[in-house]
């Protein structure tokens, strides 16, 4: 069986590799780029323990061909952390306790991450819709909900210290004008 | 197995055309690489449709709005015009599994998956849809309903593909809803499920209207009976009845583990009632 060659963007970086024409992206992901953080829960779509982007869409990484990502680009678990410093969901999680086996845990950080980069500020509702494709066995969910909304929070309390400082400074600026003129 | 990603529909259908082994058409995924991987098929041939820049896009026509085979139903939720014009559609597409499955999902692959529970069928049925199929003959173009002709039965023959899905403009004064029954809120399939469209006329009496019902036969049910039950009134509880009583007639549903037979024809007329509601509402009727 002839291989396919695909060139793509994981995590920002060029990527490139050879996979059989069946072989779906989590396959591909883990066996032949050695990234590890999607897992295999279910392989049909309905655990979301594979959770990743491919151009900005959240996907089960199971029910997508390794073929098809082609030019896209695709985020795993692995770019949330920048520069080695957590995503403030990883942290959250973290301080929560929002996770115990973790096999699940990834998934539900990529979803989360695609529920605030469309949605800042959600309510616990719309949190628990966003994650109704992420299954959870140990948690019963709650603290993973708690650990969004304090990331959540954290997020828009960086977020408005930012403009916050933008605007202060403008401010500034005006009042030095004021004071010279 | 070949997969090929083709750049327009003509060299989908003809890659469709010369493949001489089981071919098969990929757009979202979520239903057939469920079965790829299950081993239930093995196609020598997966066409992705997804290169296919016209099958990407929800376009505004002259006569209404044309769904990209390829469009996948977040997409749908996305687009205002969608949401003002067939609510009772998009919020059909939106019900198709989790966020993650959205991001994949397709009406087209909903309506060729065949299952009889598919939730985007009955409303895309009611909101009188065309599916735009293209083939080695040529185009032709057919309502959704002809489409399904059993459950994981199409009446799509070798070679064709749905290159769109096509909705007409509604009416002035027209609401369309579906509702369905699952014992989970989400991530579930419908039990029974049933979708009205209402177009009013004077004084907000219902002038046309029609319903279909999901999953209580082995395709999506049309019912007239249950359309004229309504027609000529403002949706009073005798007109009520009469359209759950027409819905029940139509029902021919099976027995398994998610429904008895009974439960399925009693819900179908309750959700054809709500959703008879929440339709008239939408399209203005107090």
């Amino acid at each position: 069986m002839a291989g396919v060659h695909v060139s793509t963007t994981i995590n920002g970086d060029p990527v490139e590799f050879v996979c059989q024409p069946g072989e779906v992206l989590l396959d591909v992901l883990r066996n032949r780029i050695g990234l590890t953080g999607a897992k295999e829960g279910c392989g049909t779509g309905d655990c979301g323990a594979c959770s990743v982007t491919v151009d900005g869409r959240l996907v089960c990484a199971c029910l997508v061909l390794g073929a098809e990502v082609e030019g896209r680009s695709v985020t795993t678990v692995e770019g949330l952390a920048s520069g080695g410093e957590l995503h403030p969901l990883q942290r959250k999680f973290i301080e929560h306790a929002a996770l115990q086996c973790g096999i699940c845990t990834p998934g539900f950080l990529v979803a989360a991450k695609a529920l605030l980069d469309r949605n800042a500020s959600p309510s616990e509702e719309e949190i628990r819709y966003a994650l109704a494709g992420n299954l959870c066995r140990c948690t019963g969910y709650d603290k993973i909900v708690r650990a969004v909304q304090a990331a959540a929070s954290e997020l828009a309390t960086d977020a408005t210290r930012k403009s916050g400082k933008a605007s202060g400074s403008k401010s500034g600026r005006k009042s030095t004008k004021k004071q010279v003129a | 197995m070949k997969y090929e990603a083709p750049t327009s529909t003509k060299d989908a259908v003809a890659l469709l055309a010369k493949n001489k082994g089981s071919a098969y058409v990929l757009a979202g995924g979520s239903d057939l690489l469920v079965r790829l991987k299950g081993g239930f098929i093995e196609p020598d041939l997966i066409v992705d449709i997804k290169r296919i820049g016209a099958m990407q896009e929800i376009k505004k026509t002259a006569s209404g709005f044309r769904i990209g085979a390829a469009v996948p139903c977040v997409a749908m939720g996305e687009s205002q015009a969608l949401n003002k014009a067939w609510p009772g559609v998009v919020e059909a597409a939106k019900l198709i599994g989790s966020d993650q499955v959205q991001g994949r999902c397709t009406v087209t692959g909903n309506l060729c998956n065949a299952s009889p529970a598919a939730d985007s069928v009955p409303a895309l049925v009611t909101a009188r849809a065309k599916a735009v199929v293209v083939g080695p003959k040529g185009r032709r173009t057919v309502a959704v309903e002809k489409i399904p002709a059993g459950p994981g039965r199409t009446t799509l023959t070798k070679g064709e593909l749905i290159e769109a899905i096509t909705l007409p403009a509604p009416k002035p004064k027209t609401g369309d809803a579906y509702l369905r029954f699952t014992p989970r809120t989400e991530m579930d399939i419908a039990v029974c499920s049933a979708a009205v469209s209402v177009t009013l006329g004077k004084g907000g009496v219902v002038e046309e209207a029609r319903v279909a019902l999901g999953a209580v036969a082995p395709t999506v049910v049309l019912v007239p009976a249950a359309a004229k039950a309504i027609i000529g009134t403002k949706l009073d509880a005798a007109a009520l009845d009469a359209l759950a009583a027409a819905c029940r007639a139509a029902c021919s549903p099976i027995d398994d583990k998610r429904g008895t037979v009974e439960f399925r024809t009693d819900v179908a007329g309750v959700l054809a009632k709500r959703a008879a509601k929440v339709a008239y509402q939408r399209a203005g009727g107090k």
